[in-house]
């Protein structure tokens, strides 16, 4: 680790003051990806901005057809919540499933989505759910949000206060997991809302979480694991590493997809 | 059998230390002044330095000194060793480059160490050596055997201009080759044995302390033999005479061979102490650990089993290229000749084998011993030949290892090896009477109705353990002798202290040894204290490595026990007013035979300690006696694993159900330390089958698998609860009838488990580690057609 200036801010407005002040600041909001790169000399922001002293960022919340959940929320308790497991229980299993018990009980919602790491689960949970992303200054869609590798549509001084996800009738998430380090190798989370079915993957693609519409549409007719028969994304844009070449990360797109599908039917 | 006695499952007596956090590990310690050392390591696998600039990093904020190459030689510091001498089949000597602890001229793979910066904090260290600035021509590196013996391959080193180390080789050739013409069937195999990382739980640590009051040096260090570390720093590196070198290794958390080897940073620690006048330490962060420990492994075999028309084997044939990185580590040259192709016979009576190693150079970390070091490679050679030889003859591969067994013992194989007792056919019948074999049928086609395929694999292994006798490892190479010593110090009130030249870290010593003196003695296991890991309490030992330290460091003890009963009689015989002849020693008690006289240990320890009842020009006082033990034989443990498992077509994803495990140890004296040796090696052979392998991109030679987000560790939930079970011949070669249990599940495992999976997807192609990629590949490959069915 190199020496760094260390901010712990009372309002959310004295953070983003700090955050546009600062020459190449980072938030610290959970540290699960940070520190450990700070420590291993790759990063090296000259300010640290916790959060971890902003009132109001954290709680779990059920708002008519949309549950809410503070950015600084911790995976533990969104896995363990009553009211998650009611509304959207693929999204619990997805965070039971995320890292490990240090990294869930320290990591935070809007830490992984402002990561937005290739592998990460979550960023599939806010893309198939189609989820909002309320930020300091705004609200932008998932869509708009997951930008590339790392990349997110947020905006030098903004910070993500919270996130709403629209409460599907069905959902499942299913990954194969990297051998290594556990991160998604090819992670499909599928949600049906209405007429609407969104399958969004995480792992698999060169570019980060993506949505295959192929399976979209395959879906959209009928939201059975059947549907998806004979249906494989392109090896165009995946990523190929010693773990998995693109055509394996592919095949396990379509697996994955499908046992996501029937683990949504059976509710 | 008393609680504590020889045979009873006694609880670790160390763990309280250990799991209350009161362990001391090297980086626990801390000597005043002390100043932290960091490695400036090549980014390169080749390359020539043209110059090193230190200037701006000595001017950094704390720096204490910054030394390179130029400054060991200038102080005449020798370079690291090899110490076991192999001869090429020509007869010529091994061809090795020199290993300067600090590069000269060169470096050889990523992480090689370039200079050290030594500052006030680790820290200003750190920073300081991001300020040294090396110049590198950068050269084209061969990372892999085959690279590195094609022809106008860059040489690694100039002593080996074709990288080739030895060319060695091992049985009759003649003989084996006219076996092979009149066999009736020959199975042959290509064979990659995968490289593999050590990982200990705590990696390496070292540091150099030098008192000029007494012109001395202290090194405190990771080390499974710290006696032989300080003979090779002061014998062949130069750092300073024996008696002015204090070795010692303190608790050590965790070794697998990776912490037998003299490596530059302890050298360099030891010696920079009193080149910058403070203590230095370095303690290596994982990164360094996975690029700079010595690797285990990376084997590329072509094996051959020859049969008569009845599936009796007539010969095995092996052709073995081993990878032993840029530079030859301490038992590097050993661990793929004498202690590998010498195993090939297995389990099997086999008539005639013939074994040929190249040891080859490349820009990779060092290779070397590695939990097992030669005997799982050889084990994976036997065990999957015999498996496919089974296979294709369409013999159940139980029945044709049974009819190929060693029947009688001893046995002499055509590869050195005298095995001195076993029985090979009452381990398979547990074993498959506890696996229930017999139902494997329909747990098969149970797991077809689940879309799954299931697959049961076998290895019968062998392995020679205890690493001695002293005269004939000398003979086959060996710089040292590989005996083991012991003290046994009787205090005054009966305690006993056992001092030992076995190091454990990791193995529970202070519980099996103390077991072994509480049921000599007859004294309670609280009495007893076990001493290791210091060169200046311990006189002189050869360490713990090849399962040696129960069948050579207790045997020592044994003898030391001896010795101390046999003095204890005597001043008994004072005491109780008898004649010598008639002192009896049972249960703790020296009672004069046929009556009621007796007293008890700690009695006639403190008699002979007063020595008022006898004349101290007679018999001399106290009660302290030492021994140095070297074996007959090395001893040869063995057993069959059987592995069951499910693979997942669609994935590539495995479960094991089902690990049994029959070993025979030979005698035991603690079944609970010995189950968990078992289970961690199995757990290491599942690693190194499924998951576990160094990879180096062969274009840039850098080390791709460089942490745990890309190198894969086995895990508790990838281990099904192991059925373990024992048989029991004792070893004739040694006074306890011990063989040795540290390795066996890690020589075991890998055969069993590609055994297994071979059995499941229906052909021979499933390379280590059969990762869920490889695995996938595997099942979308049609079946073999299977023969005589």
């Amino acid at each position: 680790m190199y020496a760094f200036e260390f901010h712990r801010p009372t309002s959310l407005r004295q953070a983003a003051n700090l955050l546009a002040k600062a020459e190449d600041g980072r938030v610290l909001a959970g540290g699960q990806s940070l520190l450990p790169m700070m420590k291993l000399r790759l990063a090296s922001p000259g300010t640290v901005i916790d959060l971890g002293g902003v009132p109001g960022m954290t709680g779990i919340e059920r708002k008519g057809r949309s549950l809410v959940i503070g950015a600084m929320t911790r995976h533990a308790e969104v896995e363990n919540s009553p009211v998650v497991k009611e509304a959207i229980p693929a999204l619990a299993h997805l965070v039971s499933v995320l890292g490990d018990p240090a990294v869930r009980n320290r990591g935070t919602i809007g830490g992984s989505l402002a990561n937005n790491d290739p592998s990460a689960d979550y960023p599939a949970a806010c893309l198939a759910l189609g989820a909002t992303i309320v930020t300091n200054r705004r609200r932008i869609a998932a869509d708009e949000f997951f930008q590339g590798v790392f990349t997110t549509a947020l905006e030098e001084g903004e910070i993500i206060v919270k996130v709403s996800f629209p409460v599907p009738s069905r959902a499942g998430y299913e990954k194969f997991r990297h051998p290594a380090s556990r991160f998604a190798l090819a992670g499909v989370f599928v949600a049906k809302r209405g007429g609407e079915v969104r399958v969004a993957v995480t792992g698999a693609g060169d570019s980060g979480v993506f949505r295959w519409e192929a399976a979209e549409t395959a879906l959209q007719g009928r939201f059975v694991p059947k549907s998806l028969d004979g249906l494989k994304p392109s090896t165009d844009g995946m990523n190929s590493d010693i773990h998995a070449d693109a055509a394996y990360r592919a095949h396990l797109v379509a697996v994955m997809a499908r046992r996501a599908v029937e683990k949504a039917l059976r509710r | 059998m008393a609680v504590t006695s020889i045979g009873a499952r006694v609880a670790r007596k160390e763990d309280h230390r250990f799991i209350t956090g009161k362990g001391q590990y090297v980086d626990d310690i801390n000597r005043p002044g002390q100043a932290h050392a960091v490695f400036v390591r090549s980014p390169h696998a080749a390359a020539t330095i043209k110059r090193i600039d230190i200037s701006a990093a000595r001017k950094m904020p704390g720096v204490v000194g910054v030394l390179t190459g130029e400054d060991l030689a200038a102080d005449k510091i020798g370079g690291l060793i090899c110490g076991w001498m192999i001869h090429s089949k020509d007869g010529s000597p091994m061809k090795a480059g020199a290993h300067p602890a600090l590069a000269q001229g060169k470096v050889r793979y990523v992480g090689d160490h370039v200079a050290v910066v030594i500052a006030e904090t680790l820290l200003q260290a750190k920073d300081a050596a991001e300020a040294v600035v090396v110049d590198y021509a950068v050269e084209k590196p061969v990372v892999d055997v085959a690279s590195a013996l094609a022809k106008g391959a860059p040489a690694v080193h100039a002593e080996a201009p074709d990288n080739r180390v030895f060319s060695w080789h091992l049985g009759d050739k003649a003989a084996t080759d006219a076996a092979f013409a009149r066999a009736k069937h020959v199975t042959s195999l290509d064979i990659v044995n995968n490289r593999l990382i050590p990982n200990a739980m705590e990696p390496r640590a070292a540091v150099g302390d030098y008192d000029s009051g007494n012109d001395a040096f202290t090194l405190y260090t990771t080390s499974q033999n710290p006696h032989v570390a300080r003979l090779v720093l002061s014998a062949f590196i130069g750092v300073a005479p024996e008696h002015k070198l204090r070795v010692i290794a303190p608790d050590v958390g965790g070794g697998f061979g990776s912490k037998i080897f003299i490596y530059a940073e302890e050298t360099v620690c030891v010696w920079a102490a009193k080149k910058v006048g403070r203590p230095v330490k370095w303690t290596s962060d994982r990164t360094e650990a996975f690029l700079s420990d010595a690797h285990g492994r990376d084997h590329v075999t072509k094996a051959e089993l020859a049969m008569d028309e009845n599936g009796r084997i007539l010969a095995l044939r092996a052709s073995t290229k081993a990878n032993l990185g840029a530079y030859l580590s301490t038992f590097a040259s050993s661990v793929p000749t004498y202690l590998y192709a010498p195993l090939l016979s297995g389990q099997y009576d086999i008539p005639a084998i013939y074994a040929e190693v190249d040891g080859v150079y490349t820009h990779t970390a060092p290779v070397d011993a590695y939990r097992g070091a030669g005997r799982p490679e050889a084990t994976f050679v036997v065990e999957r030949l015999v498996e496919v030889a089974a296979r294709q003859l369409g013999q159940d591969p139980a029945k044709f290892r049974a009819r190929n067994y060693i029947r009688n013992f001893p046995h002499q194989t055509p590869v050195i090896m005298a095995y001195d007792a076993g029985d090979y056919h009452a381990s398979l019948k547990k074993a498959l009477e506890l696996a229930d074999y017999k139902g494997f049928a329909r747990r098969k086609r149970e797991s077809a109705r689940r879309g799954k395929l299931r697959g049961i694999g076998f290895s019968s292994y062998i392995e020679a353990c205890g690493i001695a006798p002293s005269a004939a490892v000398g003979s086959l190479g060996a710089g040292v002798g590989l005996w083991e010593s012991a003290e046994v110090r009787v205090n005054p009130i009966g305690t006993v202290e056992v001092l030992t030249g076995s190091h454990s870290h990791g193995q529970g010593h202070e519980t099996t040894f103390a077991q072994l003196v509480s049921d000599r003695l007859g004294i309670p296991i609280e009495n007893v204290s076990i001493v290791h890991g210091d060169t200046d309490k311990v006189q002189m030992g050869m360490g713990t490595y090849g399962s040696r330290s129960g069948a050579v460091g207790m045997s020592a003890i044994a003898k030391a026990l001896d010795k101390v009963i046999a003095k204890g009689r005597k001043v008994a015989a004072h005491v109780l007013e008898a004649a010598e002849g008639d002192i009896e020693f049972k249960d703790g008690k020296f009672t004069v035979a046929g009556t009621d006289r007796s007293a008890g240990f700690g009695d006639i320890a403190l008699q002979a300690y007063i020595a008022h009842k006898f004349n101290g020009q007679e018999l001399e006082p106290g009660l302290k006696e030492g021994a140095f033990y070297d074996p007959t034989n090395f001893t040869f443990p063995a057993g069959v694993h059987i592995c069951e498992l499910e693979v997942d077509p669609q994935t590539g994803d495995v479960r094991i159900e089902k690990w049994t495990a029959v070993d025979d140890f030979g005698v035991i004296i603690n079944p609970l330390i010995v189950e968990g040796q078992v289970h961690g090696g199995i757990a290491q052979g599942v690693g190194q089958a499924l998951h576990e392998g160094a990879v180096y991109d062969p274009v840039t030679g850098q080390l791709v698998t460089a942490s745990y987000m890309d190198y894969r560790m086995p895990r508790a939930e990838d281990l099904p609860s192991f059925v373990v079970d024992t048989t029991v011949t004792p070893c004739p070669s040694n006074p306890l009838g011990i063989k040795g249990c540290g390795e066996a599940g890690a020589i075991a495992a890998p055969a069993a488990v590609v055994n297994a999976l071979t059995d499941a997807v229906g052909h021979e192609d499933v390379p280590m580690p059969a990762t869920p990629q490889a695995l996938w590949r595997a099942c979308q490959k049609a079946p073999r057609l299977m023969a005589a069915e």
